[in-house]
């Protein structure tokens, strides 16, 4: 018999985490629960949905922290989300459909860490921070740090997902997100990407450029970053598409082959550059 | 565990485990086989139903985690034996064919009409949230177009953000 536990608040989650870590963590259970007719039940689970010490999103000090807990559908209707942080907005609302945005967390997003997940790519392109807890104590971990390889990550087995903290992007920084998939709802990403561009009129300072579903994991690209510094956006357009290529490992599966995600995230680092370009003219 | 939530504005008390789909609570505890599993994957939305007021697929919800919570399904649109505004017009306008899709479009299309999710906007704008809105219930017959037409014709019916019409 699965034993169930609803914690009141995180000391009595986090307790239950260390007692119990075969325990499943489940939140919006869109991930977990996929088929769960057909799965073994779990030994116990402990229930994270609408646990209110992380069901929040709070701008504050330079920043805004979302709880591991809210939902996408929380997350896309927050004012100073979508003023702020316009790339998680966008990836919210192309996750899933709407009964999907209404039980899928971030921290469901982050803890199940597959390289299709669309927030993951906005967390690398917007230098988040992750805060986990344990009874242990609190830490951050720079979210460009998280992911270890294939849908691993560095959660210790007593510790639960508490919030990300996303710095505002500064007033010259521009950012981005873009998804290709077969349709816009219900449809795993062939390849999706976030960047968040520093702009001296139209030169680049600085990019911070991240591709999911293209490696095992998501990924900043490096390559298209320095290639991209110091040139003005119509170069970096062009500098971003030929370094992008050679710095990925796009797989074939059923739903691509490699030789079309690797076009299709050239097209898309390009984009991300173009983009730019016309709304640094407006 | 024992299990005691609000369905359908009336307490129910189920003997189940907290792993079993809401679902299966719902079909087999209950007998409230109005719900539809189409693909146990939440893609279909066939099963979809309101929890808390929001929409949801009740395959991808566990049922420990509705105890002491409201849910609602399309057995619960129905206001003393007359349909919901979305119901009546879904008959109306042919937008049901085969009807596997058909409650858990009337679920979701009451709650966009019901929560003024269209209100104040025009006829294509409308017509593009409702799709955009509705892109989690796949229906293979009708094409979307009527049901579509349909929720336009409730939202008119019904004035929105009130229980209305019903
Ligand atoms: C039909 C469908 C469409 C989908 N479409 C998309 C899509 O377009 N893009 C996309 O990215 N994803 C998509 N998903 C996947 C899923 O919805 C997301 O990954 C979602 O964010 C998971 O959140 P959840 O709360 O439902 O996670 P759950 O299933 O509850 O949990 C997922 C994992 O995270 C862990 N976890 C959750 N919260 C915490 C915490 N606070 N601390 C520690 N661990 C935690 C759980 O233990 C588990 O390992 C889709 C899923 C379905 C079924
Ligand atoms: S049966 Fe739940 S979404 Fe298809
Ligand atoms: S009416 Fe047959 S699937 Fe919609």
């Amino acid at each position: 018999m699965t034993a169930y536990l609803r914690p009141r608040d995180l000391d009595e989650a986090l307790a239950a985490r260390a007692a119990h870590p075969d325990w499943m963590v489940l939140a919006g259970a869109t991930d977990l629960m996929v088929n769960a007719n057909h799965r073994a039940a779990p030994t116990g689970i402990l229930d994270l949905w609408r646990l209110a010490p992380i069901c929040f999103v709070r701008a504050a000090d330079g920043e805004i922290a979302i709880g591991a807990g809210a939902t996408w559908l929380e997350v896309e209707r927050d004012a100073a989300v979508c003023t702020h942080l316009a790339p998680l907005a966008a990836a919210a609302r192309e996750i899933g459909a709407l009964q999907i945005q209404a039980r899928a967390t971030l921290g469901g997003n982050v803890g199940t860490s597959s390289p299709v997940g669309d927030s993951l790519p906005v967390l690398l392109a917007l230098d988040a921070e992750l805060e986990v807890a344990s009874v242990r104590g609190r830490r951050r971990v720079p979210y460009r740090e998280w992911c270890t390889g294939y849908r691993t990550t560095r959660l210790a087995a007593d510790e639960l997902i508490v919030a990300a903290h996303l710095p505002l992007p500064g007033p010259t920084t521009r950012t981005v997100w873009r998804k290709v998939g077969t349709r816009r709802a219900q449809s795993i990403s062939k390849v999706m990407g976030a960047a968040a561009i520093t702009l001296d009129g139209d030169v680049v300072i600085d990019a911070r450029v991240a591709l999911g579903a293209i490696a095992d994991r998501p990924v900043r690209i490096a390559a298209v970053e320095a290639a991209v510094r110091g040139q003005r956006l119509a170069d970096a357009a062009h500098a971003a598409r030929a370094a992008v290529g050679p710095a990925i490992q796009p797989i074939d599966d059923v739903r691509s082959t490699a030789s079309y995600r690797r076009e299709v995230a050239e097209n898309l680092v390009a984009r991300f550059f173009h983009g730019m370009m016309q709304r640094a003219d407006r | 565990m024992k299990l005691a939530f609000e369905v359908n504005g009336e307490r129910r008390t189920v003997e189940t485990s907290p792993w079993k789909r809401l679902l299966d609570v719902l079909r087999e505890d209950l007998r409230l086989t109005g719900t539809k599993e189409g693909c146990g994957e939440g893609e279909c939305g066939a099963c979809t139903v309101e929890l808390d007021g929001e929409v949801v697929n009740s395959c991808l919800v566990a049922a420990g985690q509705c105890d002491g919570r409201r849910i609602v399904t399309v057995e619960g649109l129905a206001r003393g034996g007359v349909l919901h505004a979305v119901q009546r017009q879904l008959v109306a306008c042919g937008g049901a064919q085969c009807g596997i899709c058909t409650p858990g479009i009337a679920v979701c299309a009451a709650h966009v009409v019901d929560r003024g999710l269209i209100a104040g906007c025009d006829d294509a704008t409308a017509r593009a949230k409702i799709r955009d809105l509705l892109a989690g219930n796949i229906c293979r017959c009708t094409g979307y177009q009527l049901i579509v037409d349909a929720v336009i014709a409730a939202a008119r019916e019904v004035a929105p953000g009130t229980e209305g019409a019903r």
